[in-house]
């Protein structure tokens, strides 16, 4: 179906799907443990000092 | 409320929270939909099947310069305006960019060696390109070696300005030098050279990974807003417990 290069057409995009995904997972994961750490700061009682004013999150 | 007012951090984060989710979808269906149409495209009559790279290697070459036109913009934002989410923008937008950049040489360098029998050649468009990957990660490196992250954006954004130089060398490298790299054959005077049946798919192609490009830098632009505010109440905690 790919004819006599197909493993280089496979390679091509085999990589690119596994690099694009590490990319998004990376940048998922990353505002995962954010979120979850400004939670836990949170949950201490830090807080952002517009929010002790009454301010928006 | 006008687009300017975006540009308040916590603004653009209910942006982006009301944004993203529409935006991966969308991402998500114009991309199957291209690759799609991609592997349903005719051969080429000189470069047979092998012309399915094209559908990748295009756009990620385009992308990587683009992100890198982002980046000098960016870098005008953080030197005259002194806006706060311009190097937000900056620094969320390097390693995109330069992922792109390496996907662009990784599959260029896999749709060569069956075409032109070799992975590499030191002609000018892939040694621009190989020099615009490195500017990406020459940026990333200057920002982790520099502790105070206002002088490491300042520090980032002269340089990107200074690099920016080769993004019009690595467009009209093919023009300006005799390289083993074909000519532009879509952005050309006179028009596209690619038959309709090839230059859709891959039009489609590039809008889906634009569309990608878009979402992950909102998504990277999102983390990086939240990581400054962690690590301001950090800093806040650590102050009322020396005080306390």
């Amino acid at each position: 179906m790919l004819g006599d290069h197909a493993s280089f057409i496979v390679a091509a995009y085999a990589g690119s799907a596994v690099v694009l995904l590490g990319l998004v997972l990376w940048i998922a994961v990353d505002g995962r443990l954010l979120r979850r750490s400004l939670d836990e700061m949170e949950a201490r009682g830090v807080r952002r000092r517009s929010d002790s004013r009454g301010g928006r999150p | 409320m006008a687009i300017m007012d975006y540009a308040n951090p916590t603004r653009f984060l209910g942006l982006a929270g009301r944004v993203l989710p529409w935006l991966a979808a969308l991402t998500a269906a114009v991309l199957l939909v291209a690759l799609w149409l991609a592997f349903q495209a005719p051969a080429d009559y000189q470069q047979g099947e092998t012309v399915k790279i094209m559908y990748i290697h295009v756009p990620f070459a385009w992308l990587a310069m683009a992100g890198y036109t982002a980046l000098a913009v960016s870098a005008l934002g953080i030197l005259v305006w002194r806006h706060p989410l311009a190097d937000v923008a900056h620094k969320a937008m390097a390693p995109i960019g330069a992922v792109f950049a390496f996907l662009c040489l990784l599959t260029g360098s896999l749709w060569g060696r069956p075409m032109w029998g070799t992975y590499w050649v030191w002609d000018a468009r892939l040694t621009s390109m190989l020099v615009l990957l490195l500017l990406y990660l020459g940026l990333l490196a200057l920002r982790s070696a520099i502790e105070d992250a206002g002088q490491a954006g300042r520090a980032a954004a002269v340089l990107t300005l200074v690099g920016f130089v080769n993004v019009p060398i690595v467009k009209f490298s093919v023009d300006w030098w005799n390289t083993l790299h074909q000519p532009a054959s879509v952005f050309r005077m006179g028009g596209p050279t690619i038959d309709p049946s090839l230059l859709w798919p891959l039009l489609l192609s590039a809008v889906g990974f634009t569309l990608l490009m878009v979402t992950l830098h909102l998504a990277a632009m999102r983390n990086e807003i939240l990581r400054r505010r962690l690590r301001a109440l950090e800093a806040r905690a650590a102050a009322e417990a020396a005080f306390a």
